[in-house]
């Protein structure tokens, strides 16, 4: 099968990654002579330097670009200022999730969607059969690159060859005519590991360059990170994976992502009914952490049983790099979701014991303040 | 790519070692270096009896999960118990941590492996 290079292709194999097909691109997994469990540990303790380019950009613009952002998504984009950031789900009317999504406010009459690679075609036909008059949608994702610099160090990394004060981008805002080393960026101090960094959304043609002045001004502070640590660290973070955690079988209320979801704004937006009725009559099943009592890694799309009977599956299970233990995030029978209820996960056909739990993962060392 | 001259090997990147009625069995580097950081050894039980290329147990890297395959037929004399505790040995020393020894059932088994020259270029032909 033919797969879609990012603009850092070729950077990928000068640092020996090792390419896998990731939803149709090929993208390095691993580097070589550092491999998922090193390159995890890296950003935890220091910095990495990641390839995100996949992901998708959509500008929305237009005199009533608020107004439909805000019929769009679960989240209430009138309470965001310019050049502030919100992450949102954005659903059907049933209250099934079509993706979750980072929105980048220019002014009320322009914003940037970033959405998720696998899900871009899918969600640009969605924005534009919801589309109202007056605002326009412009997919623009093969003309950026997304670079992540995301670790404790990374700000002094990133600031070296930057020509603004990145202190002055706070968590979840972002600056969109930031130099680094001489190149026009958009950055935001947001990320997916759970520590503190930025994302820099550049031109295609300036991708590689600008990925090589990051790995020189952070030396030995900083390495390439692959899509195996991209997901250990996520995981840890507990943030949610499209098709894992949320899907549109799953509702964000489900998925413990209630906060997103602003019911009582005063718009309508796609599925707010089904979520309310979803919140009034309960929810039939919640997002839980687990741990294992007995040996065993839980994986995605185990079942979990209780007495013999499915109540649920895994969403996300790995053994964790920071814990190094297992662990896993699991979407069962809200009765079984109590802290302290053991549960049992189905691998390779037998019962292994396990503990639904809280408080079990990675502590965000983002700068919230 | 290591491959040690005094081993038997197999299609799955499996080895043996062969003393007298007795063969150890591991995993190659190439197996290793392939599966990434390994985190995880389900080992069968002592006294357990198999066919050649049964399954005997599974690995689990961060990123897969793979079944380890008897290079030849026998029963379980012994397992490596260490590689439940510290599974990481089959990434640092592949040929020093064996994982079970067994008991061999049919020595023609054997036979039917692949010796050090045979596997290197079998390692050589997946990599081209």
């Amino acid at each position: 099968m033919f797969l879609r290079q990012t603009p850092l292709y070729d950077m990928h194999l000068k640092y020996n990654g090792k390419m896998i097909d990731f939803g149709g691109w090929d993208l390095p997994v691993q580097f070589e002579g550092m491999g998922i469990i090193k390159e995890h540990n890296m950003v935890r303790e220091s910095a990495g330097l990641f390839d995100v380019s996949h992901m998708g950009e959509v500008f929305i613009t237009g005199e009533k670009a608020e107004d439909f952002l805000q019929s769009l998504v679960t989240n209430d984009i009138k309470v965001m200022k310019d050049l502030q950031i919100l992450y949102s789900p954005m659903c059907y009317p049933d209250g099934g999730v079509v993706d979750d999504l980072l929105i980048y406010r220019y002014n009320n009459q322009k914003y940037l969607l970033v959405i998720n690679a696998g899900n871009t075609d899918k969600d640009f036909a969605w924005i534009k059969q919801n589309l109202i008059d007056g605002v326009s949608a412009v997919n623009v994702s093969s003309e950026y690159a997304q670079l992540a610099i995301q670790g404790p160090r990374a700000q002094e990394i990133l600031q070296k060859i930057s020509d603004t004060d990145l202190d002055s981008i706070k968590f979840f805002w972002f600056n969109p005519s930031v130099k680094v080393s001489g190149i026009d960026c958009i950055i935001s101090r947001t990320g997916y590991t759970g520590e503190d960094g930025f994302e820099v959304y550049v031109k295609s043609d300036d991708a590689a360059f600008l990925w090589e002045e990051i790995l020189q001004a952070g030396g030995d502070l900083v390495a390439p990170i692959g899509l195996g640590a991209r997901d250990t660290l996520r995981f840890e973070a507990k943030l949610p994976l499209y098709g894992q955690e949320i899907d549109q079988d799953i509702t964000p209320l489900e998925a413990g992502l209630g906060f997103f979801v602003k019911l009582n704004k005063d718009e309508d937006f796609i599925g707010k009914s089904a979520l309310i009725k979803q919140k009034e009559t309960g929810l039939n099943r919640k997002l839980v952490e687990f741990e294992m009592l007995d040996k065993g890694i839980p994986r995605s799309h185990y079942d979990v049983q209780k007495e013999g009977k499915v109540i649920g599956h895994v969403t996300t299970g790995m053994h964790s790099p920071t814990f190094k233990k297992p662990l896993g995030l699991a979407l069962i029978s809200i009765e079984y979701s109590e802290p302290g209820t053991e549960i049992d996960i189905i691998i390779r056909d037998k019962p292994i014991k396990a503990v639904v739990g809280t408080g079990l993962f990675y502590k965000k060392q983002t700068k919230t303040k | 790519m290591n491959i040690p001259e005094n081993l038997l090997y197999t299609d799955e990147h499996e080895w043996i070692s062969v003393d007298g009625d007795t063969g150890r069995i591991g995993i190659t580097d190439y197996a290793q270096h392939h599966l990434g950081d390994i985190v995880f050894v389900e080992l069968p039980e002592v006294g357990e009896s198999f066919a050649m290329r049964d399954a005997v147990g599974v690995i689990e890297s961060v990123k897969a999960v793979v079944s380890l395959y008897t290079p030849a037929s026998g029963t379980i004399l012994e397992v490596n118990e260490e590689l439940e505790d510290s599974p990481e040995l089959l990434n640092e020393a592949p040929y020093d941590s064996w994982i079970a020894a067994i008991k061999l059932g049919d020595k023609n088994d054997l036979n039917k492996l692949m010796n050090a020259e045979a596997y290197a270029a079998f390692c050589q032909n997946l990599e081209d």
